[in-house]
């Protein structure tokens, strides 16, 4: 178990390490950085199935109270580390080439690494402080890397989302010195054991806080409105590991975790959780279908994506965290997928309008062939992997008897399928314009990293059979699920 | 064009407590462990003499002294060696926790003096180096930008 705070050692060693040996030595940072994140993938794998707690410089709990800070490794944990290493993994290898058009290659590995670092703490830590210090980590990293172009639409975009991150933060802040206040703790197990699940108005208070903190990172509708400027505009790669992975881990997984785990899931937060997804669901793809803007499009879609992967947590049985888990890494992977074709299509035309693009298919077959599979996948196509996960939200909203929400989910799924639609038809299909005339295929490990991510959209559905799902799935899901024994498990009471 | 930086006293000031200011800095650091103070706090009065130096004389003379180049590469650094300091924990001899105080568990010292608490000095130290680069560096970058103005702005 000692690997497990090198999960925030090894990243944060490089993302120093990078910019000291590599500034001018582009060739030297990508391999640096490579080596950084597929190590991070292999620790990461090698931890599938295990469970402990760490407790940092040797200060373990005395009778049952904790004195220091620990990282808590259980089944969500593995379950995000596995979503956030994977990603990272196959965007550094796109990266290599993509960021070659960018000068300072060394720094953006940097920032890069030190977002994975922000996040991977987020997903092992167990004290609400260091939470939000690792969540502040990953999120200042991602303001600077939505800036990385220096363009005024990027420090526009940057600046819009540095403030409402910034007031997503202190909401988050507010919540976690309440916490303090009411209950003298900060460790999670702790404060779980004495708030145990009786919420006084007081700490409906916290919830609320945590709600609309949480909320805004993970971009929830109504507090969306930084995404779709953000996403587009920062380089592919990192729209791919935003739109990803970042939102569902400071957003969508710490929110989880403090309502499950901390306050303890009642009716009503179940309610407002599962109101929240559906209007996400609802408004995202609907101010999607308008777009003309290929990443702004994308960066829409997730807004609706994150939705059910509220929603299933909102319903709350440990059939629909199971299926939301499962939404969650499968979007973690088509969507960064889109968002590596969309960076294909732009390195490739130099632009991102859909009405200048048409006939790509021909011109970049593998660009073309991957996003078509990716969009299927989103779109909830038989057999790609989103299916499957949008088939046992439903199923279990149905099962939960929700049934206007599972209603719902169903719509959604089919105005998603409608707009895909019309996004491959006006980038892939039809009759090439202006800017697909001189297009060409990408160079190799951009290829390399879309391909790998494509065959992953039809092996995650994969998950759900009965090995990978009680391995992977179902120890996650229990974890949330089983939400107050947190406590018990952790400080051994 | 007139000489830059401020007037003959300022200059004449700042150059009898450069200095000074600088070893209240490190005294700072180096007994962050007994008195208050520590690693953050001495860093910004190190960075501070460098400020100093910026505002009594212009950009060109602390840059001179502190290239941003080297306060890159102790930035990097400062952040290293604190690692490094934490991840020796985890070697079994040492202790076998991460962030364990190892030197304090093989040789405590004695309590209220220079050599005691271990590893905590040592981290401070890192602290410093690190805090007071990316401070220098704030302000300087702050100092050398200019105001551009986007598309349809009036300037």
């Amino acid at each position: 178990m000692q690997m497990i705070p090198l999960f925030v050692a090894i990243p944060l060693g490089a993302a120093f390490f990078i910019p000291m040996v590599a500034r001018k030595r582009p060739r030297v940072a990508d391999t640096l950085a490579n080596l950084t994140t597929l190590a991070l993938l292999l620790m990461a794998i090698s931890v599938i199935g295990k469970n402990g707690v760490y407790w940092m410089g040797g200060w373990g709990p005395l009778k049952h109270i904790p004195l220091g800070i620990d990282l808590v490794l259980d089944g969500v944990s593995v379950f995000m580390l596995i979503t956030i290493t994977l990603i990272s993994f196959l965007v550094t290898i796109y990266s290599i080439q993509y960021m070659d058009k960018f000068t300072a290659k060394a720094r953006f590995y940097a920032l890069f690494l030190l977002m994975v670092a922000g996040m991977n703490g987020v997903a092992l830590t167990g004290d609400l402080f260091n939470l939000y210090v690792f969540l502040e980590i990953a999120s200042i990293a991602s303001y600077a890397l939505v800036a990385f172009g220096c363009e005024h639409e990027e420090l526009e975009a940057s600046f819009k989302y540095l403030v409402l991150g910034s007031v997503g933060s202190t909401l988050i802040l507010f919540g976690v010195a309440m916490t303090y206040a009411v209950t003298g703790s900060l460790n999670m197990a702790q404060v779980s054991a004495m708030i145990g699940g009786d919420l006084k108005p007081i700490h409906l208070f916290i919830v609320a806080l945590f709600i609309s903190g949480f909320g805004l990172k993970a971009a929830l509708v109504p507090f969306h409105a930084w995404l779709p400027d953000a996403h587009p505009s920062a380089p592919a790669p990192i729209s791919a590991m935003l739109s990803g992975v970042l939102i569902k881990t400071i957003g969508v997984y710490a929110m989880a975790r403090v309502m499950f785990n901390v306050v303890g899931m009642t009716p009503l937060i179940s309610y407002v959780l599962m109101v929240l997804g559906t209007i996400s669901m609802i408004v995202g793809v609907l101010l999607a279908m308008g777009q003309d803007d290929i990443k702004r499009f994308l960066a829409y879609s997730s807004i609706s994506q994150v939705g059910y992967v509220v929603l299933a947590m909102g319903i709350g049985t440990r059939f629909a965290i199971a299926a939301g888990l499962f939404h969650l890494i499968n979007h973690a992977v088509f969507k960064s997928l889109l968002f590596l074709n969309s960076g294909a299509i732009e390195y490739a035309t130099g632009t991102r309008d859909l009405n200048k693009m048409g006939g790509l298919r021909e011109k970049m077959p593998v660009t073309g062939t991957t996003s078509f599979i990716g969009s299927m996948a989103i779109a909830g196509i038989p057999p790609f992997s989103g299916f499957w996960s949008k088939l046992f939200i439903i199923l279990a909203a149905i099962q939960a008897q929700r049934y206007g929400f599972a209603t719902w989910a169903a719509a959604v799924s089919v105005l998603t399928l409608a707009a895909f639609m019309r996004l491959q038809r006006r980038a892939f299909f039809g009759e090439p314009r202006e800017a697909s005339q001189t297009a060409k295929e990408v160079p190799g490990t951009m290829q390399a990293s879309m391909i790998g991510l494509a065959v992953l959209c039809i092996v995650m559905g994969f998950l759900w059979l009965p090995q990978a799902r009680d391995t992977f799935l179902m120890p996650a899901a229990r974890v949330l699920q089983e939400g107050l024994n947190y406590a018990s498990n952790i400080l051994g009471m | 064009m007139a000489e830059k930086g401020m007037t003959p006293i300022v200059k004449t000031i700042t150059g009898w407590i450069k200095g000074l200011i600088m070893i209240f800095g490190i005294y700072i650091v180096l007994y962050g462990h007994l008195t208050p103070g520590g690693g953050f706090a001495g860093g910004v009065i190190l960075a501070m003499v460098f400020v100093l130096l910026t505002l009594a004389y212009g950009k060109e003379e602390s840059l001179r002294r502190f290239r941003i180049g080297v306060a890159s590469e102790l930035d990097s650094v400062g952040a290293l060696m604190f690692l490094v300091i934490a991840v020796l924990g985890i070697a079994g001899t040492l202790g076998g926790r991460f962030f364990i105080n190892y030197i304090a568990k093989a040789n405590p010292g004695t309590p209220f003096t220079l050599f005691s608490s271990g590893i905590i000095p040592l981290c401070n130290i890192a602290i410093a180096l690190k805090v007071a680069s990316s401070l220098f560096m704030v302000f300087i970058l702050l100092v050398l930008m200019r105001v551009i103005h986007g598309p349809g702005e009036r300037a």
